[in-house]
C-alpha cells in the first residue's frame, strides 16, 4: 500500500487557499440528497456537524454520552492557540506553524500543519460570535497567556474552563442545527461498528446504550471524531469513558493506526494517593505561567519532606533546586510538555520526590504571589505595604487567574496552594497518535474521515499545549467542511444505502457475536481488574520511558492478559438492558488490542522523539536523540488478525520549509 | 471507615426501593464516586448486579454525576459536585442515603441515572446564538466591557447536571433556564435574538413538565457553580420585555 499524503503542489502559504478554490463542490440541491453520519460530538464532531448542517448535508450525530455537552471537551482547561497577533509580540501563521513542527519534533507534516496555523484565527472569531466568554481586557478586548514551548502570547482563554465554554458554544450551533431539522441527535448510541460497502465507509453498527438494541445506520459516508485513547493506561486526565474502540474497529475494518506509540505524558498532574484512585486530575499549563517547579537539593530534605518532619517552606532557598530554570534557561518552567515531565521523572528518580510515594515535585506560585502583590501595591500607591498586605494582593490576582484550578487541587488534595507549593506529578494526558489520515481528513478507507483527537494528523510526537481544542475546532468548523466535498462530488448520483443490505446485516452479526461472547464468559474477575492491570503494564513499559527489552516483556504480559480476559472477564447483566459493565467490557477488550499495537510501535521506533523516549536514544545530557535518517516517517500500522503481525507502512515526512534541528529548548 | 449506604435500586430485579449496604474499609481520601466504585467491585465479585449511576470527568465539569446525598443534590458540600465530594467529609459510622435526582422531567433510567435529554431540548429551542460558520466578523471588532463578560460568564458556568431541578420542591427548572438566557442575554453578541430564545426556551421548559417557579432558592443553594438567583431575575424581565418589545410574535 502506498500512502498518499495528498498534500496540494505549491508554495506552503497557497497551499489550502488554492485547494480551497479548486476543490469540486457539491451544488445545495446535491447536498440534500447526501447523508453523512458524524459519530462524536466533542469539540471536533459537534462543529463538524454543525457545519455540515448549515452547509445543507444531511447530519445524523451519535455520542455515547446522555447529551454532547458531556463529552471530554469539556474538561479542557488552559486555552486555546490562534496566530491573531493581537499582542504585536511577533507572532504569525508561519510561527504558529513552525512551534507546532518543532515542537512535534518534526514528525507531522509540513501541508496539515500550516493549513491549522492558517484557520487558527478564525475559530476566536468563530467562537466570539457564538458568546464564548474569553477572558478580556479593561479596554474590553481579548486577553492572552503563554503556553509552553513557545515565546509568544498567543492563547485565548476562558477562565480555567476554556474546552466547557469553546465546547458550549459548538453544542449550541449543533443544538441550532437539531432544531432547524439538518441535524439528527442520537445520545446514549455507541457506535461498535464500521460498515464498509464496496470498499467504501457507508454507514455504522450503533447499540442503543439504554435498550442494547442494535442498530444499523446508513450513509453517504462516516466521519469519526471519537476522541483519544489514553485510558489504555487506565489512569489519565481523560474522562472515564474516553476508549478507542470507534477507531479501533475502523482498524479492524482495514483503517490504518498511525503512530500508536506517540502519546503525551502531561508534567503538572495532582500525584496519585492510592489504589482505589479512578483517575488524575489535571493541573493546566498554563500555571506554569507563574508556578516556578523545584525539588530540594539534598535527598535527606527531600525524605524529610516524604516522611512529613518537614514540608516546603522549611527549605531554605539556597537548598532548591529549580531544575527546569536550570537545565532549560531560554524556556525555563515553560519547556514543552515531555521535556518537563522527563525532567519531573528524573528528579524524582534520584530520590528527590516530595510525595510519600516518591512521585511528586514541588510547583510554587509564592514568588509569583509577591511579585503581583508588589505590582498591586505599586499601582494602588501603598509605597509602605507589609508582607502580609502584599501577599494578600498577590493572592487576589492569582485567584483570578487561577482560582478554579487552585479550588479543584484543595478539594482533592486537601492543601491549600495559597499557602503551601502544589505537589505534580506527570500523567497520561493526551494520544498524539490515532486514525491515519491525508490532507483531505480521510482514512485510507474511501469515505471515513477522521477529526479531532481520533486522527493522528498535527502533533508529531508531541502536542503543544493549547493546541489540541485549535485543531479539534479547525478540523470541525474550517477544514473537514471543504474537504468532504472532494469525496462527496462524486458521490451525488449515489442512491442512498439500504441498511438491510448483507454488509450491514454482517456488520451487526458480528457485532452482537462480540456482545455475545462477553457475556457468556461469566468468569471470576471484573472488567475493571483487568482494565486496572492493562493500565499498569503500559504505564510501566510504554509510558514515560521504554526500552527494547521492557516492550518485548510487556508484549508477552499484555498477551497473556488479554487471554485470561477472555477466560475470566465477568460482564454482569444482559445485552437487553442499559448496562455500563458492557460497555466497558466492550471498551476494554479494543484497549487490549490498541495497547499491543502502543508497543509494538513504540519497539519499532528506534530513536527517542518527543513524548516517545527509548532509554537506548539519549545523549549525555540526558536528552532525546532523534533519527531523521531513519525514522523521519509516519508508522502506519495496519491489522491482519492477531495470529499474523501487524503490517507496517511508512509515510516518509518531507521538510521544504523548515530545517530539521535537534529541539532544544536551553 | 466503616459506612452504611442505603442506595435506590430500580430496574432488574428491583421495583425501586432502598437497598442497604455496608462498607467496611474506605479510605478518607477516596472521592464519593470512587467509594462506589468500591461498592460495586465488591458487588460484582459476588455476582450481584453493580449500582448504576453516572459520571465521566470527575472533575466537576462535565455535569454528568448526579445524586442525591443525604437529602442533598451533589451531597452536603457547598459548590461542589458528587465526584469532587470526597470522604473526609463523612465519619466513620456514618449512614448515607444515596437517591437519584427525582423531577417529573428527568425520568429514572437505571437506580441512580435519570435521563435529562430535556434540558437538550430546552437549548435547542433556542439557547444560542444564530451565527454559521465563517460569517463571523473580527474577534476584536466588538469591545466588550471586562466586568460585564465576567457577569454573562458567571452564568455560562451552569454545567448542565439538573441539581437545581432536584432540588426545587417545584421541580422548576428555572436556573438553569435562566442562566442561559443571561448568559447570551448580557453579551452585544445575544441582544439581537433575546426575545425570542426567552420566549422560545420558556414555552419547551413548560412543555417538558418542569415546575413553576416560586422563589425558594433551593437551587442555588445546591448549585454547585453557584449560579445565582438573579439570574431568573433578569430572565423574567427578558421575558416581560419579550411579550411588550419584541416585534417577532413568537
Ligand atoms: C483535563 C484535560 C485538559 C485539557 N486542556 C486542554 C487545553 O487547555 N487546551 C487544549 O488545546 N487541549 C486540552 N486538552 C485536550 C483536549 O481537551 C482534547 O484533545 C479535545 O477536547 C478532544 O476533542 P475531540 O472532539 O476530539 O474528542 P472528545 O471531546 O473526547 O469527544 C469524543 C466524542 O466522541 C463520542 N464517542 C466516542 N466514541 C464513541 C462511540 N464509539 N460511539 C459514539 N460516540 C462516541 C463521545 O461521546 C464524545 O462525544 C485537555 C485534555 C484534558 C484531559
Ligand atoms: S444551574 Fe447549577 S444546578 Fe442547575 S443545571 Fe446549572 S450548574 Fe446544575
Ligand atoms: S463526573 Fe463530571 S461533573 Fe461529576
Amino acid at each position: 500500500m502506498i500512502l498518499d499524503g495528498k498534500i496540494p503542489a505549491g508554495p506552503l502559504e497557497e497551499k489550502w487557499t488554492h485547494y480551497r478554490s479548486t476543490v469540486p463542490l457539491v451544488a445545495p440541491n446535491n447536498k440534500r440528497r447526501i447523508d453523512i453520519i458524524v459519530v462524536g460530538t466533542g469539540l471536533a464532531g459537534a462543529s463538524a456537524a454543525a457545519s455540515l448542517g448549515e452547509l445543507g448535508y444531511n447530519v445524523k450525530a451519535f455520542t455515547f454520552h446522555d447529551s454532547p455537552r458531556r463529552a471530554h471537551s469539556i474538561a479542557a482547561q488552559g486555552g486555546i492557540n490562534a496566530a491573531k497577533n493581537y499582542r504585536n509580540d511577533g507572532d504569525s501563521v508561519y510561527r504558529l506553524f513552525y512551534d507546532t513542527i518543532k515542537g512535534g519534533d518534526y514528525r507531522a507534516r509540513e501541508g496539515n500543519v500550516y493549513r491549522l496555523a492558517e484557520v487558527s484565527a478564525d475559530i476566536i472569531d468563530q467562537a466570539v460570535a457564538q458568546g464564548v466568554p474569553f477572558a478580556r481586557e479593561y479596554g474590553g478586548l481579548l486577553e492572552n497567556r503563554s503556553f509552553g514551548g513557545v515565546q509568544v502570547s498567543r492563547t485565548f482563554y476562558a477562565r480555567g474552563q476554556t474546552g466547557q465554554q469553546l465546547l458550549l458554544g459548538a453544542y449550541q450551533a449543533l443544538s441550532r442545527q437539531v432544531s432547524l431539522g439538518a441535524v439528527e441527535l442520537y445520545n446514549r448510541h455507541e457506535m461498535l461498528d464500521v460498515v464498509v460497502v464496496d470498499g467504501k465507509a457507508r454507514g455504522i453498527i450503533a447499540r442503543n446504550l439504554l435498550t442494547g438494541k442494535l442498530e444499523r445506520h446508513a450513509a453517504h459516508c462516516v466521519v469519526l471524531a471519537t476522541g483519544g485513547y489514553g485510558n489504555v493506561f487506565y489512569l489519565s486526565t481523560n474522562a472515564m469513558m474516553c476508549n478507542v474502540s470507534a477507531a479501533w474497529r475502523a482498524v479492524r475494518r482495514g483503517a490504518l493506526m498511525a503512530n500508536p506509540c506517540f502519546t503525551q505524558i502531561h508534567p503538572t498532574c495532582i500525584p496519585q494517593s492510592g489504589d482505589y484512585q479512578s483517575k488524575l486530575t489535571l493541573m493546566s499549563e498554563s500555571l506554569r505561567n507563574d508556578g516556578r517547579v523545584w525539588v530540594p537539593k539534598k535527598q535527606e530534605d527531600a525524605k524529610a519532606i516524604r516522611e512529613g518532619r518537614k514540608t516546603a517552606l522549611d527549605i531554605a532557598e539556597d537548598d532548591r533546586d529549580y531544575f527546569l530554570e536550570r537545565r532549560y534557561p531560554a524556556f525555563g518552567n515553560l519547556v514543552p510538555r515531555d521535556v518537563a515531565s522527563r525532567a519531573a521523572k528524573v528528579a524524582c528518580d534520584e530520590g528527590l520526590g516530595v510525595a510519600p510515594t516518591g512521585l511528586a515535585v514541588f510547583m510554587d506560585f509564592s514568588a509569583a504571589i509577591q511579585r503581583y502583590g508588589q505590582s498591586k501595591a505599586h499601582n494602588a500607591g501603598m509605597h509602605d505595604a507589609d508582607k502580609a498586605a502584599i501577599t494578600e494582593l498577590g493572592e487576589k490576582v492569582v485567584e483570578e487567574k487561577y482560582g478554579n484550578l487552585f479550588e479543584m487541587y484543595e478539594k482533592i488534595t486537601g492543601e491549600n496552594p495559597y499557602k503551601m507549593p502544589m505537589k505534580i506529578y506527570p500523567a497520561v494526558h493526551y494520544t498524539m497518535g490515532g486514525l491515519w489520515v491525508d490532507y483531505n481528513l480521510e482514512t485510507n478507507i474511501p469515505g471515513l474521515f477522521a477529526i479531532g483527537e481520533c486522527n493522528f494528523s498535527d502533533h508529531g510526537a508531541n502536542r503543544l499545549g493549547a493546541s489540541a481544542l485549535m485543531q479539534g475546532l479547525a478540523d470541525g468548523y474550517f477544514v473537514l467542511p471543504y474537504t468532504i466535498g472532494a469525496f462527496l462530488s462524486n458521490e451525488i448520483r449515489t442512491p442512498k444505502f439500504d441498511p438491510a443490505r448483507e454488509e450491514f446485516a454482517k456488520a451487526e452479526a458480528d457485532t452482537q457475536t462480540r456482545i455475545n461472547t462477553l457475556l457468556g464468559i461469566k468468569g471470576n474477575q471484573s472488567v475493571e481488574s483487568f482494565h486496572r492491570r492493562l493500565g499498569h503494564i503500559m504505564w510501566t513499559y510504554c509510558g514515560m520511558a521504554r526500552t527494547a527489552e521492557g516492550l518485548n516483556q510487556a508484549r508477552t504480559m499484555l498477551r497473556e492478559l488479554r487471554d485470561e480476559f477472555y477466560k475470566d472477564v465477568f460482564v454482569p447483566g444482559s445485552n437487553e438492558e442499559y448496562n455500563p459493565e458492557l460497555e466497558k467490557a466492550l471498551r476494554v477488550a479494543d484497549f487490549l488490542e490498541q495497547g499491543e499495537l502502543m508497543i509494538l510501535d513504540a519497539l519499532n521506533r528506534n530513536e527517542s522523539c518527543g513524548g516517545h523516549f527509548r532509554e537506548e536514544y539519549q545523549d549525555e545530557g540526558g536528552e532525546a536523540k532523534r533519527d531523521d535518517q531513519n525514522y523521519r516517517y509516519v508508522a502506519a500500522w495496519e491489522y491482519t488478525g492477531w495470529e499474523n503481525e501487524p503490517v507496517l507502512h511508512k509515510e516518509q515526512l518531507e521538510f521544504e520549509n523548515v530545517e530539521l534541528k535537534t529541539r532544544s529548548y536551553k | 471507615m466503616k459506612l452504611t449506604l442505603k442506595i435506590w435500586r430500580q430496574g432488574g430485579k428491583y421495583k425501586g426501593e432502598l437497598v442497604t449496604y455496608q462498607l467496611n474499609d474506605v479510605n478518607p481520601h477516596m472521592s464519593f464516586l470512587e467509594m462506589l466504585d468500591v461498592l460495586n467491585e465488591e458487588l460484582i465479585a459476588k455476582k450481584e448486579s453493580p449500582v448504576a449511576f453516572e459520571h465521566d470527568c470527575r472533575e466537576g465539569i462535565c455535569g454528568t454525576c448526579s445524586m442525591v446525598i443525604n437529602g442533598y443534590p451533589h451531597g452536603p458540600q457547598a459548590k461542589t459536585t458528587t465526584c469532587q465530594l470526597h470522604m473526609r467529609h463523612f465519619k466513620d459510622g456514618d449512614t448515607i442515603v444515596i437517591e437519584p435526582f427525582r423531577a417529573r422531567a428527568f425520568p429514572v433510567v437505571r437506580d441512580l441515572v435519570v435521563d435529562r435529554a430535556a434540558f437538550d431540548r430546552i437549548i435547542q429551542a433556542g439557547g444560542y446564538i444564530s451565527v454559521n460558520t465563517g460569517q463571523a466578523q473580527d474577534a476584536n471588532s466588538t469591545p466588550i466591557e471586562k466586568d460585564l463578560s465576567a457577569h454573562a460568564f458567571d452564568a455560562a458556568e451552569c454545567i448542565g447536571c439538573g441539581a437545581c431541578v432536584a432540588a426545587c420542591p417545584n421541580a422548576s427548572a428555572m436556573l438553569f433556564v435562566s442562566a442561559k438566557v443571561s448568559h447570551l442575554a448580557l453579551l452585544p453578541q445575544g441582544k439581537p435574538e433575546a426575545a425570542r430564545r426567552v420566549q422560545n426556551m420558556v414555552k419547551q421548559m413548560d412543555a417538558e413538565g418542569f415546575g413553576m417557579c416560586s422563589n425558594v432558592t433551593a437551587c442555588e443553594a445546591e448549585c454547585p457553580k453557584g449560579i445565582s438567583v438573579t439570574n431568573i431575575a433578569r430572565l423574567n424581565r427578558e421575558f416581560i420585555s419579550s411579550e411588550f418589545g419584541s416585534e417577532t410574535q413568537v
